[in-house]
């Protein structure tokens, strides 16, 4: 007997549920799936070197020694240092462009900044290594002598390093932070400000009292910025110096866990070896998605409407969306 | 100085130490595009995309192989990403409320944030080490993990402003749900998903990392999927810190292509907002 229509569209609509979801359910799996694949393939590594494998810092291919402490170190002081020179430049473009700038320049200006996320990191990179090498050199060859004997600025000056490295990455990741940050100061509800002027406040005054009530959000943003410059790949690979060392020197050579993944992941020999560096990739997975919940959740409690995306990569899409 | 005067001067000083901050940050981006149009104009030469890349030592070829491989690898990323991202779209704008919706859109932002190094890992576990080889189809899938999540929230987002009433109607015609998502409401969203996967396209078409060890290089032209192929972003990595001049020249070259490249895919998804706006506007 055939069914009744109804019947037949309802029975429709359940496979419609079904195998929409299932796709839906492949991102979720993906990311379940990159876990699990990491953990498995690190399981030598793990294994043998347990929680050692950070506090280490040996690293030697041949004799099968593997200590991560020289990584993790580049990777926390590069991405640090990009943040702290980034931080102020971010923040001050957000609040210029959602406060001060002009009607007809902030869509333009916003366009600009944003163009930098569209650069892609190997452009950075060799553009770190034929202009901005050269630039920081002259930098340290000029650097005065009781200058060199603070810690932070001892060794001789060979351009690559951490002060390049994380000078590239303050760039990359300054439209990040920015765009996010002007999201939240958007949704500041605009008594705030109209409530600090009413008490004669100064416009930075009023800025400052927008800036208080987001300010979680604001955080959110420049942890996000972390996210991105923990992960960043080739252009840090570029202009670190790759040397496996734990200094405080802005200007000595050091290395970082995703530039050790790209430098050596095609010539371990191994499986020990390709096993470490995958527990490096399995670190670097695990603080991401950390780093990203985190910011995302202290955005959400400034405004549900700020969405948390990186800028547009094609910053003129935004008009339309 | 009184305290007014105080205050009214720091309220300047900050204002213009922001408008100072749009400068300084300018200028980096000045600088990159000055040397990569300069550098790369002065390299660029019909061998470039004719040839293909010469032994160590001798001056010329070109990357015809990387430009191919290129495109093949962002072929097949668009191929798996566009049919499984558009699809996992409709589901999170039909059913917005269920629990898998709010676990999926979770874990696509999650996974937009995760270093493509990382993607690259996996792609190699995945596609790679079964076969103990590289090939053109890892590097593909790769990228296609990295444009999956764009592509899912872009085209939720957008399904999302076509008005429910379309939806509604359709229903009340007696279509079924399937009719209704896929004649209705995915044409009438149709160029603001093209925008998305534009962009997802402009975000792939420049990464390096997660080919370097799944579709890894090939000095040859090769079409094969099963088999290592050239990119345009490896090809410029291996010439960068190479120690030859002649391949520094060829990496700015690259590195222009590579730049025009994902401005072609920004200006066309330019050109499809507008006609979203006009449409929007009609």
């Amino acid at each position: 007997m055939p069914k009744a229509p109804s019947s037949r569209r309802s029975a429709d609509d359940r496979w419609f549920r079904l195998g929409t979801g299932l796709f839906a359910f492949l991102i979720f799996l993906l990311v379940a799936a990159i876990g699990y694949e990491l953990v498995k393939n690190s399981r030598l590594s793990i294994a043998k070197f347990g929680l050692s494998f950070w506090k280490t810092r040996v690293w030697d291919p041949v004799s099968g020694d593997f200590g991560a402490l020289p990584f993790i170190w580049g990777t926390l002081y590069s991405s640090l240092l990009a943040l702290l020179i980034s931080t102020p430049i971010a923040l001050g473009i957000a609040v210029f462009l959602s406060e001060l700038a002009p009607r007809v320049l902030r869509t333009p200006l916003a366009f600009l900044t944003e163009l930098l996320a569209a650069i892609p990191s190997i452009v950075y990179g060799l553009w770190g290594i034929f202009v901005l090498v050269p630039m920081v050199r002259t930098l340290q060859v000029h650097t005065p002598d009781w200058l060199k004997k603070v810690p932070l600025f001892t060794g001789p000056p060979i351009g690559v390093g951490m002060l390049s490295a994380g000078l590239v990455l303050a760039v990359m990741v300054i439209p990040f932070t920015s765009s996010v940050a002007r999201e939240v100061l958007k949704a500041v509800p605009p008594t705030q400000r109209e409530a600090a002027y009413a008490l004669g406040a100064t416009r930075w005054e009023a800025i400052q009292a927008a800036m208080r009530y987001g300010r979680t959000g604001i955080l959110g943003a420049i942890i996000l910025g972390l996210g991105r410059a923990i992960g960043e790949t080739l252009a840090v690979t570029m202009v670190i110096g790759n040397n496996p060392q734990v200094s405080l020197s802005l200007y000595a050579p050091q290395y970082s866990m995703a530039a050790v993944i790209a430098n050596e992941f095609t010539e371990a020999a191994d499986n020990l070896y390709l096993n470490a560096l995958i527990e490096i990739g399995l670190v670097l997975f695990i603080i991401t998605l950390i780093i990203n919940v985190l910011s995302r959740l202290l955005i959400w409690r400034v405004s549900r409407e700020v969405k948390v995306k990186e800028p547009r990569r094609v910053p003129a899409v935004e008009a339309a969306a | 100085m009184t305290r007014d005067s105080r205050r009214r001067l720091l309220s300047r000083t900050v204002v213009g130490l922001c408008g100072l901050s749009v400068v300084v940050a300018l200028i980096p981006l000045a600088l990159i595009f000055f040397y990569v149009v300069k550098q790369g104009f002065s390299s660029l030469n019909w061998d470039f995309f004719t040839k293909l890349p010469k032994p160590v030592g001798e001056v010329g070829g070109g990357m015809a192989n990387a430009i191919a491989g290129t495109l093949i690898l962002i072929g097949i990323a668009a191929a798996v990403a566009i049919p499984v991202g558009l699809i996992a779209g409709i589901y999170l704008s039909e059913y917005p409320k269920s629990h898998l919706a709010s676990a999926v859109r979770f874990t696509a932002d999650a996974l937009n944030g995760v270093p493509s190094i990382v993607i690259g890992i996996f792609a190699y576990g995945l596609a790679v080490m079964p076969v103990h080889r590289f090939s053109a189809l890892a590097g593909g899938i790769a990228l296609a993990f990295m444009m999956i999540p764009i592509i899912a929230r872009t085209a939720e987002e957008l399904l999302n402003l076509v008005p429910p009433s379309l939806r509604e109607g359709a229903l009340a015609l007696g279509s079924t749900r399937s009719r209704a998502a896929f004649s209705v409401m995915v044409p009438a969203a149709l160029p603001g998903i093209m925008t998305g996967i534009l962009v997802a396209l402009a975000r792939i078409s420049g990464e390096t990392a997660p080919l370097l060890f799944t579709s890894f290089n090939n000095r040859f032209f090769s079409l094969r999927l099963d088999q290592p192929i050239s990119s345009l972003t490896v090809q410029v990595y291996t010439y960068a810190i190479s120690p030859y001049d002649d391949w520094h020249r060829q990496a700015w070259a690259g590195a222009l292509v590579l730049v025009t490249l994902i401005f072609i895919f920004s200006a066309l998804a330019r050109i499809v907002t507008r006609r979203l706006e006009r449409m929007h506007r009609a």
